[in-house]
């Protein structure tokens, strides 16, 4: 059985010293090990931006793509093998902007991956612009006085999707990100973990500080349910979407592979590309 | 008669009225019914954006030998409402006749030499229960001025309505019957210079040019479509939608053509040939991802059914003005191949091709047809099974990889004498590598060292340079030095193919050449073909001259090229061709 140093590769990562990335990036590796993946069964599909590098950094599949698409890569590579175990990821940029119709059709569709975003509220590899989780007032490069747009409460729009797995992490806590991204993996259908990931070059404001000062646990918050979409709505709303753990759970949704009518329940790869002749001739005959 | 070739081997029929008002089954009925007959048909159908009102029609060419072209005129016309009779009369010759419904009193354009005839198909449809059944008195209206005998459509009507019950198969029935007894007494007897030639019985397809490619997608091994619903593509998918359960496949209708685009690039990339497809708008919002399965060496199938452009255009009329923008429409090089197939076999065939050749070069295909080819529904000899073949080129399911102890990527994107690379798929156990769209070494990890740049695009640049296809060029050019050679490509070709015989009785001789690969340009191909031609005419649809401006590029002699352009929206007739080409000389 594979260990999480079976999804170490050799290839050093070029983030910054301190990245939040680099916890995402073990994260990944030890759920992978933990749920009993072999490296090759893992297809890890990523966007661009300082967090869409991941693909390359952890000894699997990997496709890094164009900015923004991820998903839909991914949900090709999952429509073709649901064998594989697909993880997309990138960043807050990827997913919540360029990407967002996407984010939200993945969410809608339901199909069995698991979507994990490095959110540091800028963007990293253009070198410190606003960004769609960036707060009213910040400063960067392309609001020099200050963003006059209000953020995107991410968690709002999961839980208004529809989304049956939703999730917050925090880098530093590896364990519970670990835990986070293991049962996203096991949850049937698409899961998605939000993860603030600070950058610690361009974003001197939403430090591991201002975070750990800042989030609450939901596992500290009595009787919260994770079955609960208005609770978990609610709770979200109160704490300004500034909450980490499960947020939200609905196991009995069916996943799109489940529920896709006459979709092979075994990998599409394993299909004979040729046709039987008498199924050719009666397709031809129905034109005639 | 107003020119045009009369001939009783064929027939022209048109029927319009309003949109929603059945026009289209009524048409559909009476194709189907002559197919079965073993006569050839062309429909090409004339509809605008909206989906109820607004004037359509659908006009049919029945003929015993095989016909690929709008005709150039009209025998009959079948009017559902006055605007059908005004706008549709020009078309017809003077032994033309118009069968007209007597709810709307119609009355003759003024221009027109051919006769009315009246006939109460709403009431003969109400009196039998339901004035729905009007187009069915129509149909019987026509076989009754064609002297068909009606219970030759007994068949068809059976197999329409039979899941409706007996009792509707017999209502649409006496409907027919009863069209045609009152069109004959009204026209004193059958009108003798209307009548067919008998067809040879025969039994073959009848079909759009989306069916073909839908078709040919499966029969390639497509079990998965990703695709955003476009006027003149989705017929493609409605079809795939219908089948791909069948084989455990499936279509996503996705949020938009990036996703599709992208959805596909994933599908493929894993093993399972995945197709998409759209019209211009889509197209251009695929750009990006096209010059990432470029650059990843990601197998990639995309067909593009061209309309009316820029932005919306002419969403449901005719063009071929993609082309520059399939061409070279993403930003950096990358190897790419176009193919366009100028008839529904051809798009059948070439689908399966496109995706053969997206695997053994691990690029790009894009196949392009227009709106005529793919609409436009005609009849087809059976398509043969033993005529498909898969190849999937340097991917090889079976092999074993070997281990290769510490943790080095297998060497996907290795530098090869060809070009081409060995490719695994992901699950596939020591095959793991990455891919990436920024530029990348041989195992995919991200590379911008000037060395690694230059043998990564040379090695992509070149695998096209032997690339191997059957018939770039359709050629029929029986003359070693022509007085005209006609290029085209896609849905033109049966324009072409009947003006040609009319411009060889004025004594000219005649080639044609029409392009069925864009790109890489079969330049070496149709080099002689123009150098032995003292003038060149290329008949396209588009208002730039995009394939002659390709030709020029390509093979030069812009001296004597000469554009024949059209983009009003309605394909070429014969005669246009004819007429143009005759103005050169
Ligand atoms: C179509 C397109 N537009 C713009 C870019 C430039 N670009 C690359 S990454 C990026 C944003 C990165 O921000 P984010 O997604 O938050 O990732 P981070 O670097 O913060 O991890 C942009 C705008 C691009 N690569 N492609
Ligand atoms: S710029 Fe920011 S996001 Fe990018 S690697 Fe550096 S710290 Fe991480
Ligand atoms: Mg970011």
């Amino acid at each position: 059985m594979a260990t999480f140093k079976d999804f170490r590769n050799n290839v050093k990562p070029n983030w910054c010293p301190g990245c939040g990335d680099f916890s995402v990036q073990a994260a990944i590796q030890r759920a992978s090990a933990n749920v009993g993946l072999e490296p090759e069964q893992l297809a890890v599909i990523s966007g661009i931006g300082c967090s869409g590098r991941i693909s390359g950094y952890i000894q699997s599949y990997g496709f890094h793509g164009i900015h923004g698409r991820s998903l839909p890569i991914a949900q090709g590579v999952k429509m073709a093998n649901r064998d594989l175990t697909v993880i997309a990821s990138g960043g807050d940029g990827d997913g919540f902007a360029i990407g967002m119709g996407h984010t939200i059709h993945a969410m809608k569709r339901n199909i069995d991956i698991t979507y994990i975003v490095m959110d540091n509220q800028i963007y990293g590899l253009t070198k410190g612009q606003t960004s769609p989780t960036s707060a009213e007032g910040f400063t960067t490069k392309s609001t020099p006085s200050g963003s006059v747009e209000s953020p995107l409460s991410i968690m709002e729009m999961a839980l208004a999707t529809g989304c049956g797995f939703v999730a917050q992490g925090f880098s530093t806590d590896l364990k519970d990100l670990v835990s986070l991204i293991e049962q996203g993996i096991n949850h049937k259908g698409f899961s998605f973990i939000n993860v603030f990931s600070p950058c610690v070059t361009f974003n001197k404001v939403n430090t591991y500080d201002w975070f750990k000062e800042h989030l609450v646990n939901l596992n500290e918050i009595v009787g919260y349910d994770t079955s609960n979409r208005g609770m978990a709505m609610q709770t979200i709303i109160e704490h300004n979407g500034l909450v980490k753990g499960l947020i939200y759970k609905d196991d009995k949704k069916k996943s799109y592979q489940e529920a896709a009518h006459g979709y092979s329940d075994k990998p599409l790869t394993g299909t004979d590309l040729k046709l039987p002749e008498e199924k050719f001739n009666e397709l031809v005959a129905e034109f005639m | 008669m107003k020119g045009g070739i009369w001939m009783r081997d064929q027939l022209s029929w048109k029927v319009g009225g309003q949109q929603g008002e059945g026009i289209d089954s009524t048409g559909e009925i009476f194709a189907i019914a002559m197919n079965r007959l073993g006569y050839y048909l062309y429909g090409y159908r004339h509809f605008s954006s909206r989906i109820k009102g607004g004037h359509t029609n659908n006009k049919i060419r029945v003929s015993t030998n095989e016909v690929r072209s709008v005709s150039d005129d009209l025998d009959i016309l079948i009017a559902f409402d006055q605007e059908t009779i005004d706008l549709n009369s020009h078309e017809l010759h003077d032994n033309g006749i118009i069968i007209a419904d007597s709810k709307f009193k119609p009355e003759k354009a003024d221009e027109t030499g051919a006769s009315l005839y009246v006939v109460p198909f709403t009431e003969i449809a109400a009196d039998l229960g339901t004035s729905l059944m009007k187009n069915m008195v129509a149909i019987g209206a026509t076989t009754g001025a064609l002297g068909l005998d009606v219970n030759q459509f007994e068949e068809v009507v059976k197999e329409i309505f039979g899941r409706k019950g007996e009792k509707v198969v017999e209502k649409n029935m006496e409907a027919i019957r009863q069209g045609a007894a009152y069109f004959k007494k009204e026209s004193g007897g059958q009108i003798e210079n209307l009548k067919l030639n008998e067809a040879d019985g025969r039994r073959r397809m009848f079909m759009i040019g989306n069916d073909a490619i839908a078709l040919g997608a499966l029969s390639a091994g497509v079990r998965f479509m990703p695709a955003y619903p476009i006027t003149p593509a989705s017929e493609i998918m409605e079809y795939l939608i219908k089948k791909l359960p069948d084989f455990g496949g499936t279509v996503i209708q996705t949020e938009d053509e990036i996703a599709a685009a992208t959805m596909a690039i994933g599908s493929n990339y894993a093993g399972v040939r995945a197709l998409t497809a759209s019209a211009g708008p889509g197209l251009s919002l695929m750009m990006e991802s096209i010059g990432l399965s470029g650059i990843t060496e990601t197998p990639l199938v995309i067909v593009d059914t061209q309309r009316g452009g820029p932005s919306t255009g002419l969403p449901t009329k005719q063009e071929q003005s993609d082309l520059m923008a399939v061409i070279y429409g993403t930003h950096g090089d990358i190897p790419k191949i176009v193919m366009a197939p100028s008839t529904v076999e051809e798009a059948f065939y070439d689908t399966i091709q496109a995706f053969n050749l997206a695997e053994e070069y691990q690029c790009p295909v894009i196949l392009l047809s227009d709106l005529q080819l793919s609409l436009g529904k005609q009849t087809v000899e059976p398509l043969d099974y033993n005529k498909i073949e898969i190849r999937r080129g340097k991917l090889d399911l079976q092999q074993e990889i070997p281990a290769r102890g510490d943790k080095s990527y297998f060497k996907r994107y290795e530098v090869t004498e060809d070009g081409i690379s060995p490719r695994v798929i992901p699950g596939m156990v020591n095959g793991i590598h990455h891919v990436t769209g920024v530029e990348h070494d041989e195992t995919g990890k991200p590379s911008e060292s000037p060395s690694n740049r230059q043998s990564q695009m040379d090695k992509r640049l070149r695998k096209l340079s032997n690339l191997k296809f059957d018939t770039p060029v359709h050629k029929k050019a029986p003359h070693e030095e022509a007085d005209l050679l006609i290029i085209g490509y896609v849905s033109t070709r049966g324009g072409i193919e009947e003006a040609i015989p009319r411009l060889e009785n004025e004594g000219l001789k005649v080639n044609h050449a029409q392009i069925r690969l864009i790109h890489p340009f079969p330049s070496e191909e149709l080099r002689p073909l123009v150098e032995s031609a003292r003038k060149v005419a290329i008949v396209e649809h588009n208002g730039t001259g995009q394939l002659a401006n390709l030709v020029k590029m390509n093979v030069g002699h812009a001296e004597k090229i000469h554009h024949i352009l059209k983009y009003n929206g309605n394909p070429f007739l014969p005669k246009e061709i004819h007429n143009k080409c005759k103005e050169l000389f």
